[in-house]
């Protein structure tokens, strides 16, 4: 299968490979997949309390190219967005931006659940309800 | 000066050796009779080309030139034998012992059978890959028409026990068919000291060319009918109809010409680049060899690299480095592969896993140059790996629960 340019572009220099210190208290953390399946995804978001923005984020993906892909362009797209906005990523414009075939659409679908999954894990940290989201299809 | 890509899939296909494409060029144009025209020079031609080159095929396999049936291919052969034997023995029994690390063509083949009333034992494998000879014999009973096991699995290059298996199907006076697609030109393969009744090969695997194959068939102690699948003019005995593909039939005994001369010096030579090739990669920490060490072919390893995914540290090298994963990622169903999965292997390290497949033009260069870049590559989606991290921060993955999806 031939990767488009961009998968290829965030497999080679992905953006924000690394780990945020999960201990504090305006810092999210999702995981999602698992690795029987072939794909696990650590998405982090670190939000400036003042101000309701994400201010960094760092991901670290087991998976293929399209899933390394689909995280390295969640996490340059969460930076600067508020949490609010975040909520609203879509992965259908993950599968957009990145030219993602058929089969590799579950690749966006969990970089979408990972950005979800961290949101919730930093509202829980700081008392907040944890938002609901429907199931996605994909799965 | 190295040149990219490096091939390293040679258990998917082989390159054509340009002696046996030099031996097939006239058979396209001048000589290019119907080898079953038998009023003309033209078709006396063709058919003397066909015969000399049934006699270079058997020759490899130690069998008799009567005993070659040509075919498309191994997958042609699988069907003819399996179905072929299935329907000639009806009256003896319906039941068929494989083993659930078959190629594909031998697995669906028999999963057609189960439809049509056959009876089919999928023997697991050990965790060397190799099957466990006290079942096979107890998976025997007196509708037992036929053993179809492979003699070298294609994705972990093990050698099954050929001779031990024939030994008790003569016991039980069950047909033994073996796939030896992996095995034939690679290493000594002999019908009659192995014991194998049917065996289906390819010539695209041994430096020959694509859509030729053979199917040997026994015709002493004992005697072995198949029924035909394809129906036609009669050709190759009645068991198979159609004219032939005069020059893919040249090429292959060509191919198998050169095997029966190089094989021995080939494999000494490949077998020390794949150790080599191994023993780099395997001193990667957490990297496991899958499959067993000793029992296999010379030019296979298959390596699991824990904690990155096969698709995408193949992904690293692929623009230079032609090899396979057992990984999800390459196949469309998404589900590692079956063989590492019978093996016992856990869906993660099956994920991944890569396979190496050396040939008869791989240099030494070429396997530098790939542990260089396996290995770089390994560690980059290590650093990128949040199970990597996990593992060296002491956490037991088992114990997390994954969301499953």
């Amino acid at each position: 299968m031939a990767y488009s340019e961009k998968v290829i572009d965030h497999y080679q220099n992905p953006k924000n490979v690394g780990t945020l210190d999960k201990s504090k208290n305006n810092v999210g953390t999702g995981l999602v997949g698992a690795p029987e399946c072939g794909d696990v995804m650590r998405l982090q978001i670190e939000v400036d309390e003042a101000t309701g923005i994400i201010r960094d984020a760092k991901f670290k993906t087991f998976g293929c190219g399209s899933a390394i892909a689909s995280s390295s362009l969640a996490t340059e797209w969460l930076k600067g967005k508020s949490v609010d906005e975040a909520v609203k990523i879509d992965n259908m414009t993950i599968v957009e931006e990145l030219n993602l075939p058929p089969v590799k659409i579950h690749c966006s679908v969990l970089a979408e659940d990972a950005i979800k999954a961290a949101i919730n894990d930093y509202r829980k940290k700081n008392g907040l309800e944890e938002l609901q989201f429907e199931e996605s299809p994909v799965h | 000066m190295l040149k990219l890509p490096i091939y390293l899939d040679h258990n998917a296909t082989t390159p054509c050796d340009p002696r046996v494409v030099e031996a097939m060029v006239p058979y396209f144009t001048n000589a290019f009779g119907n080898a079953a025209s038998r009023n003309h020079p033209f078709g006396w031609q063709a058919e003397e080309a066909v015969d000399y080159a049934r006699e270079q095929v058997a020759k490899l396999i130690g069998a008799d030139p009567k005993e070659i049936i040509f075919t498309s291919g191994a997958t042609e052969g699988d069907n003819l034998a399996i179905k072929g034997v299935y329907e000639m023995y009806a009256s003896k029994g319906n039941h068929i012992i494989t083993c659930n690390i078959e190629h594909k063509a031998v697995l669906d083949t028999c999963r057609h059978l189960e439809k049509e009333g056959a009876e089919v034992t999928y023997l697991d494998v050990k965790p060397n890959g190799l099957i466990d000879l006290a079942e096979l014999e107890a998976a025997i009973k007196p509708t037992t028409i036929l053993i179809a096991i492979m003699y070298a699995n294609n994705e972990i290059g093990t050698v099954m026990p050929m001779r031990e298996i024939s030994a008790i199907a003569r016991k039980h006076g069950v047909l033994v068919f073996t796939d030896g697609v992996q095995a034939v030109g690679k290493i000594p393969v002999d019908v009659n000291k192995d014991g194998i009744d049917l065996m289906a090969f390819t010539a695209h695997k041994m430096y020959g060319p694509k859509g030729v194959g053979a199917l040997y068939v026994r015709r002493k102690n004992p005697r072995v009918k198949v029924t035909a699948q394809i129906d036609g003019g009669g050709h190759e005995r009645g068991m198979r109809s159609g004219t032939l593909n005069v020059p893919g039939i040249v090429g292959f005994g060509k191919a198998c010409e050169i095997c029966l001369q190089e094989m021995e010096s080939d494999a000494k030579r490949i077998s020390q680049l794949r150790d080599k090739l191994e023993n780099a990669l395997l001193k990667v920490e957490e990297s496991y060899l899958n499959g067993d060490k000793e029992s296999r072919l010379p030019h296979v390893t298959n390596i699991s690299f824990k904690y990155v995914e096969g698709e995408g540290l193949m992904m690293g090298f692929n623009k230079n480095i032609a090899l396979s994963s057992g990984s999800a990622c390459t196949s469309a169903s998404l589900e590692p592969s079956y063989v590492l999965k019978a093996l016992g292997l856990g869906d993660d390290l099956a994920h991944s896993s890569l396979r190496f497949g050396l040939g008869r033009f791989t240099t030494e260069e070429q396997i530098d140059y790939t542990i260089e870049h396996v290995t770089n590559t390994v560690n980059k989606l290590r650093e990128m790996s949040p199970l990597w991290e996990m593992f060296k921060d002491g956490i037991d993955l088992n114990t997390i629960e994954w969301a499953h999806h």
